[in-house]
């Protein structure tokens, strides 16, 4: 391997939006069938996609589906049959396919999807909210949310290796926010070929393949007397998956050399901080720039950036979090009468939090719905917030930011 | 902290969605050309998949990281270095798909920025027809004809390295013609576009546009709702129906005029509007009927009158009127005002008359959609004729030879 790694090509640069770099991700995988239907913000990674199967650059069975049910039923099956699987879809349209999503991971299927994070309709909006993808949060499907167009690609190559790892076999959705990610080019590293070859080996489905020579029946009709010991084969999966995240991002790191570091979150200006946000997405930009100036105010705040929510790194982060003097967690989508009325993630943080030897005051702020920007002054205000329950003033529990009231 | 420069490009739904994408990705390419980080994005909320309509696309750049970061994950910059209008009928202003009312074509522009503009007519047609800015700001002219093409075609017309040309000139700062010649060769791998972009540069002159210049409305504007003010249940009132109004000689009250929505009017997505002969018309009533967006007005005497704060100007009255020279298409940069053509020739028949004449003498400057195979050619001899396209010493010569000797040695392999 040391051999390929000195003779192959260098990296190349490319200024592309984080659709394109999934799409660029899906050829150098050499994903062998990829469906699509379109829907806004997903639907520039399926023109992207079109685009390299028309130059000759990426040579798969792409199937434009009638609707997003049987984009998603298409892959599934054609993932149990063993190929290497890519799809995606947003909003309402990852909604419509939710039968295909629920049985998806029930039969392990390692697909691959990009879900360009859209606000749900009704009313119908283009925005980022994460309620789509939050919404298979408990079925068994990986998530991870990225920020930029080069954690898009290294992430989808990433996400291939884990889901295709035989101790996993889930399929992982990569949270892409709309417009900001998906809509935005910017310089990506696009490594060669020989590495990605190295990295990513060919999907194994091994003794689950559907195939005349391998005589199986997948997915017939069960009872109370089997489906519990099925939902607990699921459960060991996504405990054995956070592991696998570690392995992966390690090599990954080795063979492009670009070290994500803690791949389950990333961590800015926490070493001295008093107080921290917690978010995910492309909402980093705007916290590290506020974090920026406020620390040349004397502010100490720093910034968690959440990165796989499923398998959620519970002990981590509850280990990092205890440090602070108050926790921030900024929610880009809501949970109706949910505890404290929070936010899916902010719900989330707070249970990982209860058996923590040191629990600090947390805050749930629930933020830029429907793609409003998170501005620069929102975030001085949730910290501003944070310092005062760090000196013992009690904040709400959740509160709505930049809404107009 | 570095510096965070931004530049917009205001484009014309389908017709200019490549052309501006190009453009920013230029930019962006030639920053980085310069040692410089840069994105290039459109605006998420436009929908530029609809014909005419304004958009913009964004480039922001950033002499580092941690300063580009200030400008990401944002729908547009708050202030631009730089605003393009690829067509000089978005000098009216702008109101994209997405609500925000109508916005002045410098609204973004930061005090002593440029404006840069293609366009036939010299820098005192445009100032009027845009609105008036507090601060002063430069003005660019490129000569052309605005490049349009469709949404899957490109026009190759240079429009883009010229631009990039443009800007190496007005703001050396952010990079210059050697980087932009240097992007070229790597997006496109052409030598006639750098040798384009660098007469464009050479070529850019800039005039500066006082606060007492350009149109003095103030563009319609309006507040949003706070949430407890809003009606549940994702519910909004429709519009009331309308009424019949007077005539302004006779003040007999008759006809009818729908209501219109008050905050989005859609007549920026107009390039060219109906010009209407009243006297010719014989009430067939199908532009009435035929109208896409409900912009006629029924008037007392039974003509139908186009209203011009919801014409779209798509052309269709034209095409399906039965009489010659009744409803023509005429550029919108002929226009200072929405006033109504109706009014006019109510108050003053023969005025009207030369107003009519004067403006549709121009018959063919339609700025995109051509009636017949050929219009193009026979457009440009029309300009030439009327003197619309000055050609210095050269009788003969096309808009596209005057366009590309602009641009270089495109097409005649020398210059000069």
């Amino acid at each position: 391997m040391a051999q390929v790694l000195e003779t192959a090509a260098k990296e190349t640069e490319s200024l592309i939006s984080g659709s394109e770099a999934i799409a660029v991700a899906c050829k150098l995988a050499d994903v062998d069938v990829i469906t699509a239907y379109p829907i806004r913000p997903y639907d520039t990674v399926m023109q992207y996609v079109a685009k390299l199967v028309s130059n000759g650059e990426l040579d798969c069975e792409y199937i434009v589906a009638e609707s997003e049910h049987s984009q998603f039923e298409i892959v599934k099956h054609a993932s149990a049959a063993g190929a290497r699987v890519f799809c995606g879809s947003s909003g309402v349209g990852w909604m419509y396919a939710f039968e295909a999503l629920t049985v998806t991971p029930a039969l392990r299927i390692p697909m691959v999807a990009m879900v360009g994070n859209r606000a749900l309709d009704d009313p119908g909006a283009f925005g980022v909210e994460h309620n789509d993808a939050l919404a298979v949060r408990d079925l068994g499907w990986q998530l991870v949310w990225v920020d930029n167009a080069q954690e898009a690609l290294d992430v989808a190559l990433i996400a291939y290796r884990v889901a295709e790892d035989r101790r996993v076999f889930l399929p992982c959705a990569i949270g892409c926010d709309g417009a900001f990610l998906t809509h935005s080019q910017t310089q990506v590293k696009i490594p060669p070929q020989e590495w990605v070859n190295a990295f990513l080996p060919p999907y194994n489905r091994g003794d689950l393949l559907l195939h005349p020579d391998n005589p199986i029946t997948v997915a017939p009709q069960v009872n109370e007397d089997w489906l519990m010991e099925i939902r607990k084969h699921n459960d060991e999966a996504m405990k054995r998956s956070k592991i696998v995240i570690k392995e992966v991002y390690a090599d990954f790191a080795r063979i492009f050399g670009r070290d994500y570091g803690n791949p389950y979150f990333e961590e800015y200006h926490t070493e001295d901080a008093d107080v921290v946000l917690v978010g995910m997405g492309t909402l980093s930009m705007p916290v590290k720039v506020a974090i920026r100036r406020m620390r040349q105010e004397g502010k100490k705040v720093g910034f968690v950036r959440l990165r796989w929510f499923r398998p959620f790194p519970t002990e981590e982060l509850a280990q990092t979090l205890g440090r602070f003097k108050a926790v921030g967690v900024i929610d880009r989508d809501f949970s109706f009468g949910s505890p404290h009325l929070s936010g899916v993630l902010a719900t989330e943080v707070r249970a990982a939090l209860y058996p923590a030897a040191t629990r600090p005051p947390l805050a749930g702020f629930i933020c830029g719905l429907g793609g409003r920007e998170v501005t620069v002054p929102d975030v001085q205000r949730m910290s501003d917030m944070l310092l005062k329950a760090a000196a013992g003033e009690t904040q709400p529990l959740t509160t709505w930011i930049g809404i107009r009231e | 902290m570095g510096r965070l420069f931004a530049v917009e490009i205001v484009y014309r739904g389908i017709f200019q969605k490549n052309l501006a994408k190009n453009i920013s990705r230029g930019i962006a390419l030639a920053a980085r050309a310069n040692g410089k980080m840069g994105i290039s994005f459109g605006r998420y909320g436009d929908s530029p998949e609809r014909n005419g309509i304004p958009a913009k696309n964004f480039a922001v750049i950033g002499t580092d990281e941690e300063t580009l970061q200030e400008g990401m994950a944002k729908y547009e910059p708050k202030e631009v270095d730089i605003t393009i209008s690829v067509d000089d009928t978005l000098l009216k202003g702008v109101e994209s798909w997405a609500w925000y009312g109508l916005q002045p074509i410098n609204r973004l522009l930061r005090p002593g920025g440029t404006l840069i503009v293609t366009s036939m007519h010299e820098a005192d047609a445009l100032i009027p027809m845009a609105h008036r800015k507090e601060t002063p700001y430069q003005l660019a002219i490129l000569k052309g004809t605005p490049s349009f093409s469709g949404l899957w075609v490109y026009k190759d017309d240079h429009t883009d390295v010229r631009i990039l040309g443009a800007i190496a000139r007005v703001l050396p700062e952010l990079f210059t013609i050697d980087d932009v010649e240097q992007a070229i060769m790597e997006e496109w791998n052409d030598p006639l576009k750098t040798v384009s972009a660098r007469k464009s540069h050479d070529r850019t002159a800039t005039r500066s546009v006082q606060p007492t210049e350009g149109n003095p409305d103030h563009p319609f504007e309006f507040t949003l709702p706070k949430w407890h003010e809003m009606r549940e249940g994702v519910v909004i009132p429709s519009i009331a129906r309308g009424a019949g109004f007077a005539d302004p000689a006779t003040e007999q009250v008759g006809g009818f005029r729908p209501v219109r929505n008050p905050t989005f009017k859609k007549f920026t997505t107009r390039t060219m509007r109906p010009v209407v002969d009243f006297e010719t018309c014989v009430k067939c009533t199908l532009c009435w009927l035929q109208c896409p967006d409900s912009c006629f007005d029924v008037t007392p005497d039974g003509l139908y009158d186009a209203n011009m704060e919801a014409c779209c100007g798509c052309g269709v009255c034209e095409a399906v009127c039965p009489v010659e020279n009744c409803v023509t298409m005429v550029n919108e940069s002929a226009f200072q005002d929405n006033s109504s053509q109706w009014e006019m020739w109510k108050k003053d028949k023969p005025a009207y008359k030369a107003w009519l004449q004067e403006k549709i003498q121009h018959k063919p400057e339609r700025s995109h959609g051509f009636r017949y195979r050929g219009q193009y050619q026979d457009q440009i001899k029309t300009m030439v004729a009327d003197g619309v396209l000055e050609v210095p010493g050269k009788e003969e010569i096309t808009i596209t030879e005057r366009v590309v000797s602009d641009m270089g040695e495109a097409s005649s392999g020398g210059m000069e």
